[in-house]
């Protein structure tokens, strides 16, 4: 090491420590200052953190102790490790929470009576769980791993990529343990407060800047495809939570703010940004995870470079213009409403244009769906891609979402995306990353593989189903009308007959869960080191790359 | 024109993708703030009562809107089973919003004063106890819980930062305003309703000892939509979308 790296590896270690400790401190006054228990709590929660942050740094750097974060291959792995397995951890506690509220739509004495175990607080713990911590961390995990690759070069910075992993991890920490306490701004998939917001923006910040740092640091020439995804992804986000986040807290130490905008403006803000949050989120990031596993998983070149340029482009810029669609026949104006409803159709287009460009990727290859059930999650995944940005659109329109809209058939339609796409893509993606990121020659079983596939399919499959029939079956409902002219169902009727369908709902959710158990210990297995059981039927690409046996060329 | 500079400069990749996510929200939000159809006034809304605020702010924090919307369409059928589809100007003074987006339970936009108070507090502490097939979750703390009368004052000093027109005379009074409200033979009551005209007043909980949550959420729940007077308003006023 030359004189300048140890000096700058002594002036980062001395930041990471100052910032924990910085961190310790402000948790302490608030913890101190506050006078809501949730929020003194909270305080404890990040001093904590940073505490451990500091001593962490101090105990293991200083001084020339030796820390080094990279791993014998080049690569700087170990933060993806950690966000690889809280993905797993996230998902399994998202999806179970999920189920529960499935079930307690079925039987409402499942809310227990207590406000912790209610369903209006654990629904934002499902959605932010699921969505944010399970999808967040499938995000960062991948975006890291990809971005190294594609650019033969390591993560930028000493402390700053694990700072963004653990930091991540407090946010869900604090987001996820209000909701239950009652901390809440309200905003559908931006619940969080102002203190939780602002320390995400932190967080989120510095990930931008490991992603530029990294790409600057490229030895490609050429920025690879995946990567546009996910720093458009890393940007939009950070625009759509600052702008939808505006709000002033009542103090600097109690938990509770009132957001700027209201009203109508509130309403187009939020589903702007919700939508958006969908597009960004759980979809342009979740592509970035497609341009890569499958061409690796499946050893062929993406099908269209032009392909991929076009769509990259329309996806990004025709998206935002969709969140209208959540306020059809609203106080929101007709104009803002068409436009809404005439983008979302338009972005039909993109959308397939990147779903083809995924599937055409197997040319050639198509027998792998057989034999490689990992190939299977991912092609599977853009199938149903395919099939939720079909129904996008055709939701969107005025007439369909006079129907849709309010009911189940929304909630079918997020989790054919959520659990079809997002999170088979996710599985597909954390089975090829275990044994690459922890140097094994297979994952540890298959087969088991091969069962969560065929379960969770069959879970997503019961979910959809009873969510259409429910979701119509209920909107037709209000809008029936008898022969005198009146409306024939009192409210609560509909919601009698929805009973059966939550029922099959919740039981296809139980599946969901059940595969994502299985995953787990298959997961655990490999990083164990257990003997794979059928390493033989396992493709050459199932292995780390340094232990992969080299392709006859 | 060839996509190099886009992927070759990870600046100029940034910035290209900055422009177009940032034109839609630009041309939809934007106009909001100055159109008139979406910042008209009507006759009848004023800004909550303290305790009516609080109970919206519990409202919120027990995750109502993840089942009730507060916004009824321009629907035939939603317009005869709710009432009067609902104007932009009714939410104006709304942080956040409530309109929802899913109707588990019915929307709520017009519930104030289609059921009494009794009705509301047992709806609220076991909701089967009066409709046997509902899926709602009780809420007996409510009813238990004290309201956090200390920081009324703070909350609408603050939701006058966001614009809404509390006095300073409002926020003074919240403390006292929110004892008149469930107290219908107290004093403040004819200050409170110079202040807030057409609060409901009424002792909510049946508790007359102490302010509950549950006063503050019945109180809120009663006022819903109960503001503009449809029988005076004019729809075909100009310019209205």
């Amino acid at each position: 090491m030359t004189d300048t790296t140890v000096e700058r590896h002594a002036f980062s270690d001395a930041l990471a420590v100052a910032g924990g400790g910085l961190v310790a401190i402000i948790g302490a006054v608030v913890a101190f200052k506050t006078t809501t228990p949730a929020m003194a709590f909270h305080g404890v929660v990040l001093a904590l953190g940073g505490a451990l942050a500091a001593i962490y740094v101090m105990t293991h750097a200083f001084g020339g102790k030796g820390y080094s974060p990279i791993d014998a291959n080049g690569y700087f792995d170990g933060p993806i490790r950690v966000a690889t397995v809280a993905a797993v951890f996230w998902g399994i506690a998202g999806f179970l929470v999920g189920d529960i509220i499935a079930w307690q739509l079925a039987f409402p004495a499942l809310n227990l009576d207590m406000p912790w175990t209610s369903f209006g607080r654990l629904r934002p713990l499902h959605t932010s769980a699921v969505i944010f911590a399970f999808g967040g961390n499938v995000l960062l995990a991948t975006s890291f791993y990809v971005v190294q690759r594609t650019s033969q070069a390591r993560l930028a910075g000493r402390w700053a990529p694990w700072f963004v992993i653990w930091g991540f991890q407090l946010f869900i920490a604090i987001a996820g343990t209000g909701y239950l306490l009652g901390i809440t701004e309200g905003k559908e998939y931006a619940e969080p407060e102002w203190y939780a917001d602002l320390w995400l923006t932190i967080v989120w910040v510095i990930y931008l800047l490991v992603f530029l740092g990294t790409l600057a640091k490229r030895k490609e020439p050429h920025i690879y495809v995946a990567n546009w995804f996910y720093l458009a992804f890393i940007v939009t986000i950070a625009m759509l939570h600052l702008v939808n986040n505006f709000t002033i807290p009542t103090s600097p130490f109690e938990p509770k703010s009132y957001i700027f905008f209201s009203g109508v403006q509130d309403a187009m803000t939020q589903w702007w940004y919700g939508h958006n949050a969908v597009g960004f989120f759980l979809t342009a990031g979740f592509l970035g995870i497609m341009y890569y596993f499958i061409p690796k998983r499946v050893e062929r070149p993406v099908y269209s470079y032009r392909l991929s340029i076009v769509h990259f482009w329309t996806l990004i810029f025709l998206y935002i213009w969709a969140g209208p669609h959540h306020l059809h026949y609203t106080a929101l104006p007709d104009w803002a409403q068409t436009l809404g409803m005439t983008f979302s159709i338009m972005l039909w287009m993109p959308s397939w244009g990147g779903m083809i460009n995924g599937l055409m990727t197997l040319s050639g290859a198509w027998d792998k769906l057989r034999t490689d059930p990992v190939v299977r999650l991912l092609v599977v995944s853009v199938a149903f891609y395919g099939m939720s940005t079909f129904e996008g659109p055709l939701m969107s329109i005025k007439a369909v979402n006079s129907l849709s809209h309010y009911t189940d058939w929304t909630i079918g339609h997020v989790h054919s995306g959520a659990l079809g796409w997002v999170a088979m893509v996710s599985f597909g993606a954390i089975y090829c990353l275990v044994p690459w990121l922890w140097q094994r020659k297979a994952l540890y079983s298959l087969r088991l593989v091969e069962w969560h596939f065929w379960i969770s399919t069959l879970g997503i499959l019961l979910y959809i189903t009873a969510m259409w029939v429910s979701g119509i079956l209920q909107g037709l409902m209000w809008r029936a009308y008898d022969k005198q002219g009146f409306l024939t169902y009192s409210f609560v009727e509909t919601v009698e007959a929805m009973h059966p369908f939550y029922v099959i709902r919740a039981i296809g959710g139980m599946l969901f869960v059940l595969g994502a158990l299985i995953m787990a210990y298959n997961m655990w297995r490999t990083i164990r080191g257990d003997e794979p059981v059928d390493a033989k039927d396992q493709p050459r690409v199932a292995a780390a790359p340094e232990l992969r046996p080299q392709a006859a060329e | 024109m060839t996509h190099e500079p886009f992927e070759k400069n990870s600046i100029i990749l940034l910035i290209g993708i900055l422009i177009m996510v940032s034109i839609g929200g630009l041309v939809q939000i934007a106009p909001l703030f100055w159109v008139q159809s979406t910042i008209e006034q009507v006759k009848g809304m004023r800004p909550y009562t303290p305790l009516e605020q609080a109970g919206r702010d519990i409202y919120i924090r027990e995750g109502c809107y993840t089942c009730h919307s507060q916004m009824v369409r321009t629907l035939r059928d939603e317009v005869e089973r709710y009432g009067h589809y609902s104007l932009a100007a009714e939410s104006m003074y709304d942080h956040p919003f409530q309109w929802g987006s899913k109707r588990t339970g019915p929307d709520l936009a017009r519930v104030g004063g289609k059921y009494s108070d009794q009705w509301q507090r047992e709806h609220l502490i076991n909701p089967r106890s009066v409709v046997p097939e509902s899926v709602m979750p009780s809420y007996p703390w409510l009813a238990k819980t004290p309201l956090d009368t200390t920081k009324a004052a703070n909350h609408l000093g603050t939701l006058r930062v966001t614009g809404v027109p509390y006095t300073d005379d409002m926020i003074a009074k919240a403390k006292a305003d929110i004892e008149a409200q469930v107290n219908p033979d107290s004093k403040g009551v004819k200050e409170l309703l110079a202040r807030y005209p057409k609060a409901k007043v009424g002792n909510f909980d049946d508790n007359a000892e102490t302010v509950t949550e549950l006063d503050a959420v019945i109180a809120y729940l009663q006022m819903l939509g109960t503001l503009v007077d449809f029988a005076s308003f004019d729809a075909s006023g100009p310019n209205l979308r």
